[in-house]
């Protein structure tokens, strides 16, 4: 925002002008203890960038009856968008908000903070580039913040906001604010959050939100919380290896056949190699098909058509590769998850797994919780209850594919699906590849024996083997092919 | 769900057409994302076509999403017999043009009844022609997933709605038992007789939609450009006076005036707004110092707060 005028009850006035939005727009979540002020910063956004019309404000005015001190409408009931919620005073669950700049647009997860905190978090985080915490300058952090802050980053918020709000209430006074930031630098720090920004200010009367505050903190120099939010990354995976999860595939005639999808990962250009997985075929990009051009490259985040050079078997839920970059996959993987629904996760028991365009049976065993007060794991085997977040062993009946969450968003997460309920029961992330298990196939006299790779190398560098190791016969496989070949192994028998 | 085997769409002449922002690439990506999503799951996908701007926009996202391949599902257009003659014309010439498979339909119970706005008043005649009609078709075309161009940022009720909404056997939304959506991965398993409505516009404003027609040079009706056009004022709104079922009540006299429309449904229940805006240009221009909200226009939803809401429950899109 380039306006400095003070904030009024009444819109600021609208210079209309050419906007270019040359920056993706940002998602952000805000999380914040019941009281913190968190309705009335978000009311403060929309209302000072102008996202609030005229009638709406009427609407409210005329529901609420009631105005702030300053005159505003309230700005909770602005929020409040479904009746059930009003009728019981309680917000229970995540909306979404736009509001804009001349520079950016923003999109804002709105998740309660109170009760079921952790699933509508893990919803409105998932997708977030950015979390903003708010406190009350009064109380200062509170174990609820550590909460919130161990959540997001779980989730893969790399950027933190403290918004240091009521700040009008403890006479802007610059000790408790540098108190407040130190302690929450801190805290961000031990969850390997290094992007941090704290900003003072009061969602009330608009100071350091999206006007500055002036003269009541002239010893505040720093950005306000729009600026802040104008300037932050939106993160992407394009540094890592293609990734193309096939969405479908379209044969509108003969002689055309292309793959749609997403690109999920790295960039593709017209004579790259690309592996299918979890075929492993090998074909080369010949083109890159789009509505308005056939293009020279694409990048995480293109919705695109891609046309191989060869005829292989691609289908739905396959995933096209780079040949020198490429996921994991497996039978068996770490994960962390969240539980979303009542029942919880059950040890065992078979769940539909998808992840980008890929859908599989998979069973889940509980290995640790996170107890979040502490931010430590505390071992559990046990069923999962709602809201509970665990560190769980995935086996999959086919060969799953998968980038951890670290490296990808979109190929390290994955939804769990309830079979009997159809309902959507957890949200995971990828940690690692359990390295493969160990498999053994008997051939008359022979024995054929599957090893993870570092495994195998130690037992051929031992004593023990080295005079017979001439007669060995190695074969380096992926986990797929070996899984694969001692399937195809059991049903000889 | 099979593409319509056929030679492939020529692609338009326009390359030289400037590359799409940041922004509205990321948007534009997320809804065919999500088209082809749907498309891939579901048995039968259909695309709800209401031939306004949001519906537009939508339309032309299918057609980039399959292309080369044609829009793989049916447009559905529930015809309440009260729209603009301009939108019928326009309906049918784009369906034409793009070789679409238009399914039109009209709740033959309630203008058998002679069901009108003027005789039973908004609510119930939109629920009849609208919420009802609509329930009818998705249940005569045993459709799985509709797609509709809600935007969340439309009105409060739909601030919490997903982007696959799933529905129940009689269509009904329940807001407290919405399945959680996390990253861009979506559940897209239902039983026989429930399905979706899937919203690939979601995370569009109004300024976003305007923004992209002009990027993409998308038909519009010209009922959203300004011209001098008749109307009466009523309750307020101004009201077209074209059509010679309007009635005039006592007092009520037709002015002359450059109007123009923000959304466009039935004209009856559609209130223009002053405007010289005769391009897109302009129209994005007044937009963008716009005071006032563009469903103000529309009486649907001013008859009681929360009425939105409602409406949502009991199948109305
Ligand atoms: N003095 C002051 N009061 C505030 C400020 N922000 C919020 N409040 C008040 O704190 C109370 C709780 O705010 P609300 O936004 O409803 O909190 P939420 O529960 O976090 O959404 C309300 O009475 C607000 O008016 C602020 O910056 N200064």
């Amino acid at each position: 925002m380039t306006a400095s005028a003070t904030a009024a009850a009444v819109h600021p006035a609208a210079d209309a002008v050419a906007v270019t939005r040359d920056l993706r727009p940002l998602r952000l979540i805000t999380c914040g203890s019941v009281d913190d002020g968190k309705s009335t910063l978000i009311g403060r956004l929309l209302w000072d960038t102008k996202a609030v019309k005229e009638d709406q404000a009427a609407t409210l005015r005329r529901d609420s009856g009631q105005q702030n001190d300053l005159g505003l409408p309230d700005f909770a009931l602005l929020l409040d968008g479904l009746q059930a919620e009003r009728e019981q005073g309680i917000t229970i669950d995540v909306a979404y908000r736009y509001f804009a700049t001349d520079r950016r647009s923003f999109i804002v997860a709105d998740t309660p903070g109170h009760e079921q905190y952790t699933r509508n978090m893990a919803t409105g985080a998932s997708t977030a580039d950015l979390a903003v915490l708010l406190v009350d300058a009064r109380t200062g952090l509170l174990e609820q913040t550590r909460r919130h802050a161990t959540i997001a980053s779980l989730m893969g918020i790399k950027q933190f906001v403290l918004a240091v709000n009521k700040f009008d209430l403890v006479g802007y006074d610059q000790a408790i604010f540098d108190a407040i930031s130190h302690d929450f630098r801190e805290l961000a720090l031990s969850l390997g959050v290094r992007q941090i920004t704290a900003i003072p200010m009061s969602a009330l009367k608009g100071e350091n939100v999206v006007y500055p505050a002036g003269a009541v903190m002239l010893w505040y120099d720093g950005p306000t919380l729009v600026e802040t939010l104008e300037l932050a990354t939106v993160r992407s995976a394009q540094a890592g290896g293609f990734r193309l999860p096939v969405q479908r595939v379209s044969r509108p005639g003969e002689s055309f056949r292309g793959y749609q999808g997403t690109v999920a990962g790295g960039s593709v250009k017209p004579g790259d190699s690309v592996v299918i997985l979890p075929s492993g075929m090998i074909a080369n990009v010949k083109q890159i098909v789009t509505f308005d051009l056939v293009r020279n490259a694409a990048v995480a985040g293109d919705a695109i058509t891609l046309v191989l050079d060869r005829q292989v078997d691609v289908s739905r839920g396959d995933m096209i590769v780079s040949l020198d970059a490429q996921p994991m996959t497996g039978l068996e993987f770490e994960a962390q998850i969240v539980a979303l629904q009542p029942d919880g996760i059950e040890p065992g028991k078979r769940y539909w797994l998808k992840s980008g365009s890929r859908r599989q049976r998979v069973s889940v065993k509980p290995l640790s919780q996170l107890e979040l007060s502490s931010g430590s794991w505390r071992s559990h085997a046990d069923r999962l209850a709602m809201n509970a977040i665990g560190k769980v062993r995935l086996s999959f009946d086919e060969p799953a594919i998968f980038d951890t969450y670290d490296q990808n968003r979109s190929t390290g997460a994955f939804i769990l699906i309830d079979p009997d309920t159809h309902n959507t029961i957890a949200g995971g992330m990828i940690a690692a590849k359990r390295s493969g298990g160990i498999g053994i196939r008997y051939e008359g006299e022979r024995v054929v024996l599957s090893l993870p790779a570092d495994l195998a190398d130690q037992i051929m560098a031992s004593e023990l083997f080295a005079n017979r190791r001439d007669e060995a016969d190695v074969r380096r496989m992926t986990s797929a092919q070996a899984t694969e070949l001692f399937q195809n192994a059991a049903s000889d028998i | 769900m099979t593409d319509v085997i056929h030679a492939a769409e020529p692609r338009p002449a326009s390359s030289t057409k400037p590359p799409l922002d940041p922004h509205l690439k990321a948007l534009e990506n997320e809804a065919i994302h999500i088209f082809r999503e749907v498309a891939a799951e579901f048995e039968r996908p259909v695309m709800l076509y209401s031939i306004g701007k949001d519906s537009s926009v939508l339309l032309h996202l299918a057609r980039k999403a399959f292309h080369p391949g044609r829009v793989p599902f049916p447009l559905l257009h529930v015809d309440t017999g009260w729209k603009f003659k301009e939108m019928i014309r326009f309906r049918d010439e784009i369906a034409r043009k793009y070789e679409l498979d238009l399914v039109v339909h009209t709740n033959a119970r309630g203008k058998a009844e002679n069901v009108t706005p003027f005789t039973h008043g908004s609510a119930l005649y939109t629920d009849i022609m609208k919420t009802e009609a609509l329930r009818q078709a998705l249940d005569a075309g045993k459709y799985d997933a509709a797609f509709g161009g809600a935007r969340r940022d439309e009105e409060a009720s739909r601030a919490k709605e997903r982007i696959y909404s799933f529905r129940t056997p009689d269509h009904r939304w329940d807001p407290r038992n919405q399945r959680p959506e996390l990253w861009n991965v979506y559940n897209g398993m239902v039983r026989k007789g429930e399905s979706v409505r899937a919203f690939p516009l979601s995370n569009w404003t109004e300024v976003d939609i305007w923004r992209y027609i002009q990027a993409e040079d998308i038909p519009l009706v010209p009922l959203y450009f300004a011209a001098e056009r008749p109307f009466v004022e009523r309750d307020g709104m101004m009201i077209h006076a074209e059509d010679p079922r309007l009635e005039r009540l006592p007092g009520e006299t037709v002015q002359h005036d450059f109007i123009r429309f923000r959304t466009l449904g039935c004209f009856p229940l559609t209130g223009a707004i002053r405007s010289r805006a005769t391009t897109l240009d302009e129209v994005i221009a007044e937009l963008e110092i716009a005071t006032v909200s563009e469903r103000q226009g529309r009486a649907i939803d001013r008859d009681q707060s929360g009425s939105m809401e409602k409406k949502k429950r009991e199948g109305y899109f």
